[in-house]
């Protein structure tokens, strides 16, 4: 369970998420979106503190990660990350990306981290791409690849941040579809997207964020056929 | 114009075993400075000020005064300063690799900025501690990149190797000078030492270039 106490963060004087709180419940599917400039991303990377808060709290299982004597690094093994350009190690290749974290961090022995490797790359229908480097792969396979990556360290919190972003159009839907099928195991996830229509089908509740603030929490239902602030109904008339 | 390379081939033998002399000075220089101007390049980069001028003044230092000075001060005036009689070759690594980690760490500095910062997220996300990160992660892709400059330093590295005969060390060029002061023939052995140098340097650029494509292997 991830809990969000009135959450500000700046970057030097610029104020880009101003006095946020909101709660994500085990096992609950959230889709953050707004316009581009909302602050979506940043509230995305202070949940695995790639960004550092600038005042508030962020509890995840009742431990407050902003507080100083928390081990960050003992946050990041159980909270995995998806980006927008996948980021994958590209002097590894597949197996070895997704094999080189449970190894260094967790110390699993190379078998036991090919075991769960090759286990989760036939779940994202990529078995025979284990021994190919990365840059072999498309758009789509590479972003499936990356979302097996970070389910390798087998995390209770999966972060997407526009994972379908950088795609070209006809690979959106393969990394859809696996994210689907994730949601349906009973991980948490976070997803900023502009996926309106994975949005909708798939998220539990839909947060809408608007120059720093949180517009609307509000379940996916709701959110699309009557927000109740005039800045979403704006935005979704732009992007419906 | 009378060349007698003839009087000069019972040396040869003494002027070529300077090429395992200056080659282990060289390898030894190459890897001792390459390895401290890693160092160097993470204090560069770190968000530590005092560290960061430190690695910046180290840098000017050996920048701003001739090699051949740097080597003269640390051969002739360690015995004086801290009473340790240093030999030749330990007065020569001991300078070389302090002066190609000054040069070395700009190159691997601006290597390290050059490696997506998705890179460092990627591995910041999965839980990875920096000094894996870097050893694993951001090092040999920065490394790949600029393997070039570092086979540039190192060539130079090899030629500059010829200054460690002004204290004494007998590595080619000294050997080369050696052979001219007994037979009363320069141009001979000097010329044997050039083509020896040129050789090495074109099988260190060889070297190179089988490991770049090794190292391509990935794209």
């Amino acid at each position: 369970m991830i809990r969000i106490e009135h959450l500000v963060k700046s970057f030097g004087p610029l104020e880009v998420l101003k006095d946020i709180s909101t709660q994500v419940d085990t096992g609950e599917v959230v889709a953050i979106i707004g316009p581009s400039g909302s602050g979506k991303s940043t509230l995305l990377r202070c949940i695995n503190l790639l960004e550092v808060p600038t005042a508030g709290h962020i509890f995840i299982d009742g431990i407050d990660i902003t507080s100083p004597k928390c081990d960050i690094l003992k946050v990041r093994q159980n909270v995995g990350m998806v980006f927008q350009h996948f980021n994958l190690f590209p002097h590894k290749t597949v197996l070895g990306n997704l094999t080189y974290a449970p190894m260094k961090v967790k110390g699993l022995s190379k078998a036991d981290a090919g075991k769960i490797a090759l286990d989760l790359l036939a779940k994202v229908g990529l078995s025979e791409k284990a021994d190919q480097y990365p840059s072999r792969l498309s758009g789509g396979q590479k972003q499936r690849v990356a979302i097996a990556r970070a389910l390798a360290m087998e995390p209770d919190i999966m972060l997407f941040d526009e994972p379908t972003s950088a795609l070209d159009p006809e690979m959106v839907k393969e990394v859809l579809d696996v994210m689907k099928g994730l949601a349906d195991t009973g991980i948490t996830m976070c997803i900023v997207t502009h996926e309106m229509g994975f949005a909708r089908e798939v998220a539990d509740r839909v947060l809408f964020l608007d120059g720093g603030y949180l517009v609307e929490d509000a379940p996916p239902d709701i959110f699309f056929s009557s927000p109740k602030s005039d800045r979403a109904q704006q935005f979704l008339e732009k992007v419906l | 114009m009378n060349l007698d390379f003839g009087q000069i081939i019972p040396s040869l033998p003494f002027i070529l075993q300077g090429i395992l002399v200056t080659l282990r000075f060289t390898v030894l220089s190459a890897l001792l400075g390459f390895t401290l101007g890693t160092l160097l390049s993470l204090l560069k980069i770190s968000s530590i000020k005092p560290l960061r001028w430190f690695a910046e003044f180290y840098t000017s230092i050996f920048r701003g005064t001739p090699l051949i000075l740097q080597l003269a001060l640390v051969y002739f005036a360690t015995p004086q300063i801290i009473g340790y009689k240093i030999t030749p070759i330990e007065a020569g690594v001991f300078t070389f690799s302090l002066n190609s980690a000054a040069y070395s760490s700009e190159t691997i500095r601006a290597g390290i900025m050059a490696v997506d910062k998705g890179q460092r997220e990627a591995s910041m996300s999965l839980g990875v501690a920096y000094r894996p990160m870097m050893l694993d992660i951001i090092l040999p892709q920065a490394f790949k990149n600029i393997l070039p400059a570092l086979v540039n330093e190192t060539i130079a590295l090899l030629k500059d190797s010829a200054l460690v005969s002004t204290i004494g060390v007998l590595d080619l060029m000294r050997r080369a000078q050696v052979v001219a002061g007994q037979t009363f023939l320069y141009f001979e052995p000097l010329l044997v030492v050039g083509v020896v140098y040129y050789v090495m340097v074109m099988g260190l650029t060889q070297a190179a270039q089988v490991l770049e494509r090794r190292m391509r292997r990935s794209d």
